[in-house]
């Protein structure tokens, strides 16, 4: 029987998988996966801790991430398509218009 | 007959309304109309002016003083006790100055409608001398010094306007016309400086400048020399002082004589007080006068502050200061240049102003103040030789003259210096007689001058026109069309005729009779001959002068008397020759130029004055006849004129009469007349136009002639000595004072050069160095933080996400640490 805490410790070895990927990739593409990974790393967490307490609250909290998560991959693959018809590239160490 | 003296306020206001309706309305009326009002104004001043002397006549001569309404208490300033009350006197003193003022104002006002015909400013004319006259009342009618001196400027400001009336004639004319107006007025300034130091010494010294308080006796002696016509030396008033006073309201009762007061009084009681001296009046209330007088018997020593001094000395100094006012308004030495030029007026005013009236007004002050003069002998010593001088240097300075309104300027001065001479020796009374005729005879030759001038100019413009075939022929003499305008084009035409020199005269008795006779009476009667009115006047001056030096007590006195009466038997000879010679050459022998030959009489309104003072100038002199000549005291009284001033004056006598003095002055007189004719007469001044006649027939006549042509120098010496002087020591004063020392060395060198230096110092290290220091510190300060902190702002979004990521941890870490160690 897998225990609560196995899935934490999965929860964060995915989320820490993930921060890394967005701290180390430059494909935005690539950026966009790590960033779904730590969402579904916090998902996995939610949905543990409500199997736990026995509570629903976690699973409704689950279903809201995984409907921002949606939104928020079509709004950014379209600024990706955008960048890429503008800059011809994708590389997020490319794009520092906006650097001081 | 009672109310008459309070008219006394209706001969001041209506000259001035006749003044103020011809500033604003005369130059609407026109001359007919604008010339009625001025002259209605004169006359019905004179119209008063006669009933006042009705009235003093009718009530015996005692004086009135009038608070006029609406200027009750002129000057108070009650916590420093000042109190100058504006009070008008009507006295024996002031009448006759009313009547001469009035009187040969009227005339002249008459005169002038026809002198002035046609000048543009006809009614400003008008407008000034009815302002004159209101001045001249003020300073005749006034019961204080202070009065007095307001009258004295005003006249000084009217004379100065008239004098410059035509300032703007072309051709530089106009120039020399406000340039004696100025000079009048400069000189005038110079006087009235002695006047003003007098008004307040007297005012330290008596604690108010009234003359005579209402209801105080002028001459305490005059009643009893009316009643009993007893014409001895009038003593001094010497009232046994200290006796006891009667009533002290008394002498606070305003406008009231001393009868109608002391009736007042006698309404209540059953007695009735008559006072006949002023022993009731406390000195503190007296007028100035009195108070001197009392003063003088006391031994009184006037308190200056540090020092004090006798009233003798106070005296003598107020006098001194009276006399230096008196040389510049009456024209006497050193002041007297003023006079001659201000001839450059039109003619009516220098007879109204110049000689009748307003010079005359030095003379009413010192004889108004005789009380004070009588008690000053070293400055009565000094007004007779400053009196006696003047009249032999002017009665020389005239003997050359050429220009026919200088000679009578000069005869004026002369004649002023006979008047000023005769106060010297204490005749009063003399004085004031003198005063008058010379008012009657100097006017009436000023005005025939006036008359012979303005036919020359018409005469001078009728013969142009025919010269130039303008054919005004039918027009005839008595074209009278506007000669002001002529001038102008006159001057354009040839400005060479001067209508005024004698020399272009010549044979005008036949073309101006009436002018020709009355000038002949002004002459006759202005050269002292008998019986015309100068030869009683000027004869009971020399008389005066010769009796002073034979009966004052003192060494000045008898000096003084001595040398006024030779100084004055010279000046009458010179007085006779120059008057004799401008007949010669005006009225005699063949006319010189053709304006001469065209001169036409003058108008009615002209040639009516010169006949009215003809006649007074021939009668005029038996106002005052002696007692022992001829009979004359079973026709006239005797002494009439000096008896009547008594009651004004303290110190008047009357002289008797010397024949010995009086038939050497007649001589005299004669002897010049015929001396004139044998050197100008029967045309021997037919060619005078080079050099004079006297030249060829009197040895060293070439230099006696060029001293009086050139007037002893006395401007040229004043140039030398004061007006040179003046304009180098403003010109250093300017140039190397205030331009080069002030502008150019201080301005540049202390205040430039000091401001440029503090703003140096503040703009290099204070507003560079430190103040834009600060503020681009801060700018720079700014710039380099903000350098280094955008550095942190790369743009890489890696670079955002691990410091948001650091960030989380930091925030979780802080969160989380509590409860670890808890």
């Amino acid at each position: 029987m897998l225990h609560t805490t196995d899935f934490v410790m999965l929860s964060a070895v995915l989320f820490i998988l993930g921060a890394m990927g967005v701290l180390l990739k430059k494909n935005a593409i690539l950026l966009f996966m790590s960033v779904e990974l730590m969402l579904n790393a916090a998902n996995l967490a939610l949905v543990a801790f409500a199997k736990q307490w026995n509570q629903m609250e976690g699973h409704l909290f689950v279903f809201f991430v995984i409907a921002v998560a949606a939104a928020e991959v079509a709004v950014g693959l379209a600024l990706i398509v955008a960048i890429f018809h503008t800059k011809k590239s994708i590389n997020v160490d490319e794009l520092h218009q906006m650097e001081g | 007959m009672e109310n008459y003296p309070s008219l006394v306020t209706l001969i001041l206001f209506i000259p001035l309304i006749g003044f103020l309706l011809n500033l604003f309305v005369g130059p609407r009326l026109g001359e007919r109309l604008s010339s009625i009002l001025g002259t209605t104004a004169a006359l019905l001043s004179f119209v008063i002016a006669v009933l006042l002397w009705a009235y003093l006549r009718g009530s015996g001569y005692e004086a009135v003083v009038v608070n006029p309404p609406f200027l009750d208490g002129w000057i108070q300033i009650g916590t420093a006790n000042v109190s100058i009350p504006w009070q008008m006197r009507v006295d024996t003193l002031s009448v006759t100055m009313m009547l001469v003022v009035t009187g040969v104002g009227s005339l002249i006002h008459i005169y002038a409608a026809g002198y002035m015909h046609g000048d543009p400013r006809f009614s400003r004319f008008f407008t000034y001398l009815n302002l004159f006259l209101f001045f001249m009342l003020i300073l005749v009618t006034g019961n204080n010094f202070l009065m007095m001196f307001v009258g004295w400027e005003g006249v000084g400001v009217c004379s100065f306007l008239l004098i410059g009336f035509w300032f703007d004639r072309p051709n530089g004319v106009g120039w020399k016309n406000s340039n004696a107006a100025r000079k009048a007025m400069i000189l005038n300034r110079v006087g009235d400086f002695g006047i003003l130091t007098a008004v307040f010494l007297i005012f330290w010294t008596f604690g108010t400048l009234d003359y005579y308080r209402p209801g105080e006796i002028a001459n305490v002696n005059a009643g009893a020399h009316g009643e009993t016509s007893e014409h001895g030396e009038a003593a001094p008033a010497e009232g046994e002082h200290g006796e006891a006073a009667a009533t002290d309201s008394h002498g606070e009762t305003a406008a009231a004589t001393e009868g109608e007061a002391a009736a007042e009084d006698g309404h209540g009681t059953t007695t009735s007080v008559v006072f006949t001296n002023n022993d009731h009046i406390p000195t503190e209330q007296l007028g100035v006068f009195g108070q001197a007088e009392r003063m003088i018997q006391d031994h009184h020593q006037v308190d200056f502050g540090p020092f004090s001094l006798p009233i003798e000395t106070v005296l003598v100094l107020i006098t001194l200061f009276m006399l230096l006012g008196a040389t510049g308004k009456s024209a006497q030495i050193p002041l007297f240049v003023w006079l001659p030029d201000a001839m450059a007026g039109p003619t009516p005013v220098s007879a109204l102003i110049h000689a009748a009236t307003m010079v005359t007004a030095g003379v009413y002050m010192m004889c108004r103040s005789n009380v004070f003069f009588y008690n000053a002998e070293l400055t009565s010593f000094i007004v007779a030789i400053v009196g006696a001088t003047t009249a032999v240097m002017a009665g020389f300075v005239a003997l050359g003259q050429w220009d026919i309104k200088r000679v009578l300027a000069y005869s004026t001065v002369s004649q002023l210096g006979f008047m000023v001479a005769a106060v010297g020796v204490g005749a009063y009374g003399a004085a004031m007689f003198h005063l008058v005729t010379h008012a009657f005879f100097k006017a009436l030759l000023f005005l025939g001058s006036g008359s012979v001038i303005h036919g020359m100019e018409h005469g001078h413009h009728h013969a142009a026109h025919r010269a130039h075939g303008h054919g005004h022929d039918d027009h005839g003499h008595d074209t009278h069309d506007a000669h002001g305008d002529e001038h102008g084009e006159e001057h354009h035409d040839d400005h060479d005729f001067d209508p005024q020199d004698m020399r272009n005269m010549g044979g005008l008795a036949r073309r101006m009779p009436i002018t020709f006779i009355t000038y002949l009476i002004g002459t006759l009667a202005l050269a002292g001959i008998f019986p015309f009115a100068g030869f009683w006047s000027k004869d009971e001056i020399l008389a005066d002068s010769w009796l002073k030096g034979l009966g004052a007590g003192s060494f000045l006195g008898s000096a003084g008397g001595y040398i006024v009466f030779a100084l004055l038997i010279a000046a009458a000879a010179f007085t006779a020759f120059y008057m004799w010679r401008q007949i010669e050459m005006v009225f005699f022998g063949q006319p010189r130029t053709e304006a001469a030959d065209h001169a036409p009489e003058s108008v009615f309104s002209m040639t009516f004055p010169l006949m009215v003072l003809a006649f007074l100038s021939i009668f005029g002199g038996f106002l005052n006849t002696p007692s022992n000549v001829l009979g004359l005291e079973n026709i006239f009284t005797a002494h009439n004129f000096t008896t009547w001033l008594e009651h004004s004056l303290v110190h008047v006598h009357a002289a008797e009469f010397q024949p010995g003095i009086a038939l050497a002055a007649l001589a005299l007189a004669i002897g010049a007349i015929f001396a004139a004719r044998s050197i100008y007469g029967k045309g021997k001044s037919s060619n005078v136009a080079d050099h004079d006649p006297i030249a060829d027939r009197v040895s060293g006549g070439a230099t006696i002639f060029g001293l009086a042509n050139a007037r002893l120098y006395w401007d040229e010496t004043y140039y030398r000595l004061f007006e040179n002087p003046f304009n180098k020591a403003s010109q250093f004063l300017a140039n190397t004072l205030d331009w080069r020392f002030w502008h150019d060395y201080f301005h540049n060198t202390v205040i430039a050069k000091g401001f440029n230096g503090i703003a140096q110092l503040l703009s290099k290290p204070v507003d560079i160095g430190l103040i834009d220091g600060i503020v681009n510190g801060v700018g720079r300060l700014v710039r380099g933080i903000s350098g280094g902190v955008r550095k942190v702002q790369t743009g890489y979004v890696r670079t955002y996400a691990i410091s948001f990521m650091l960030g989380v941890v930091l925030v979780i870490v802080i969160l989380i640490l509590p409860a670890l160690q808890r």
